[in-house]
């Protein structure tokens, strides 16, 4: 049997342990330990970005991460967005501009655009487009993704 | 997977220590973006993983005598962020930049690129015509290697059991020096290299070339340094008629496979168009700084 091991990960300010086998990824801790199941798991490769969150403030794939190497760091999720009762702008933009329709790789997108939107607070479409080649979408057609993160980005800045 | 092993040794003495105990069992664990893909699937099946990004000597960019150290683990968006390594070497930085998606990159590292050793690692051939050195440590101590010499073929490396990439060397560079990588690909993200040549050059005062490294990806099992393409740039103001036979000696190199991204005959002829593109890039950035 693998050794398991324990984990301490700091997700969206709150401390957890958990007991996890070597080849777990950071992902299933979330998912299947911590019941956070936000965040989402398309390909378990690294290629769609459904799986995005914030690892010690860099926007990483948790699919491709261990749940081990996660020990003593920070996590944020989707869970951590919004405040108790206002919605993160990104995340009510998204709704009012039909960001989103079945909804599966939005919580990867949410975290990817505002990762761009901390280090570039007024992208150009084709900055946007490029920052989030990395999360795949099967149903908008992306184009209502692009225009939900410039409008957010426009209200942030106007805030 | 059942009997694996997770260590993450915070010094390089230790790493190499659990990596010679662990024998044919050992495998190194960068950023993880093609050892945890190919470790799910069962490609590889280790005993051990050695987790190598808590070791100081694997992180981070220093500059060291006039040019740069960047640990073998540091995160491909660390470079990509590094205001003066990006200027000094933006063909590098370029390459860097294609090695996947924001999240990719975010884990991504030089080293994993390099030793996953994919003939069409977008990293590699800039890495190649910097004229960069790899840092090797292992159970019989230290060395250093051109990079050019770490890929032997799809995923086969020089590296000797037991041993890993510390860092790697960016010499200190010359006035009038510039570097350009190029890939040919059918979409602009996200895809895999049909063709990428990296190029990187130094003039004199008066225009002329007397320092060039021309290397090709894609176009053959490893990266290739190709020696009569620099040859012909060298003691030329890089003019037309130096780029074109450059890029004869591009189509010359290539021992390329055809698959569903090119046949043989379109990457020969792409990776002269790429090369002197690259070239033509690298030119001006040498003539502008
Ligand atoms: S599940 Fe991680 S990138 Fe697709
Ligand atoms: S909304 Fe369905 S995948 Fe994007």
């Amino acid at each position: 049997m693998a050794k398991k091991a324990h984990v301490t990960v700091t997700v969206n300010g709150d401390e957890y342990e958990a007991l996890c086998e070597p080849g777990q990824t950071l992902v299933d801790l979330l998912r299947n330990e911590l019941e956070l199941t936000g965040t989402k798991e398309g390909c378990s490769t690294g290629d769609c970005g459904a799986c995005s969150v914030m690892l010690d403030g860099k926007l990483v794939c948790s699919c491709l991460v261990l749940a081990m190497e996660a020990d003593g760091r920070s996590v944020d999720t989707i869970e951590g967005m919004a405040t108790e009762n206002n919605l993160h702008p990104l995340q009510r933009n998204f709704l009012e501009l039909n960001g989103l329709q079945c909804g599966i790789c939005t919580p990867g997108i949410l975290i990817a655009a505002r990762a761009l939107l901390e280090r570039n607070p007024d992208p150009t479409e084709t900055e946007i487009r490029y920052w989030l080649a990395g999360n795949l979408c099967r149903c908008t057609g992306y184009d209502k993704i692009i225009r939900s993160v410039m409008a957010a980005a426009e209200e942030m800045r106007g805030a | 997977m059942t009997d694996l092993r997770y260590e993450s040794p915070e010094t390089l003495d230790a790493a190499v220590a659990l990596l010679a105990g662990a024998g044919d069992g050992g495998h190194v664990l960068a950023g993880g973006t093609d050892v945890l893909v190919l470790l799910h699937s069962e490609i590889i099946a280790p005993k051990l993983l050695v987790d190598i990004k808590r070791i100081p000597e694997l992180k981070g960019i220093r500059e060291e005598e006039g040019g740069f150290r960047v640990g073998a683990a540091t995160p491909a968006m660390e470079l990509v962020d590094h205001a003066k390594f990006r200027a000094v070497w933006p063909g590098v930085i370029e390459g860097v930049n294609l090695i996947g998606s924001v999240q990719v990159k975010g884990r991504a590292s030089i080293g994993g690129n390099l030793c996953n050793a994919s003939p069409a690692a977008d990293s590699v051939p800039p890495i190649i015509a910097a004229g960069a050195l790899a840092s090797i440590v292992g159970p019989g101590g230290l060395r250093e290697a051109p990079v050019e010499e770490i890929i032997t073929g799809p995923r086969r490396t020089s590296l000797k059991k037991g041993e890993m990439i510390v860092s790697f060397r960016f010499p200190k560079r010359p006035p009038h020096s510039g570097d350009c990588y190029l890939r040919l690909t059918p979409r602009t993200e996200m895809d895999i290299a049909v063709v990428g040549a990296g190029v990187s050059l130094t003039l004199d005062d008066g225009g002329v070339c007397t320092a060039a490294r021309v290397s090709l990806g894609a176009i053959a099992p490893t990266p290739l340094l190709v020696k009569d393409a620099a040859d012909a740039l060298v003691g030329t103001k890089v003019d037309d008629a130096a780029l074109e036979r450059m890029a004869e000696a591009c189509r010359a190199a290539c021992k390329p496979i055809s698959d569903k991204r090119g046949t043989k005959e379109y990457r020969i002829k792409t990776a002269g168009v790429i090369a002197r593109r690259a070239a033509e890039t690298a030119l001006q950035r040498a003539r502008g700084n």
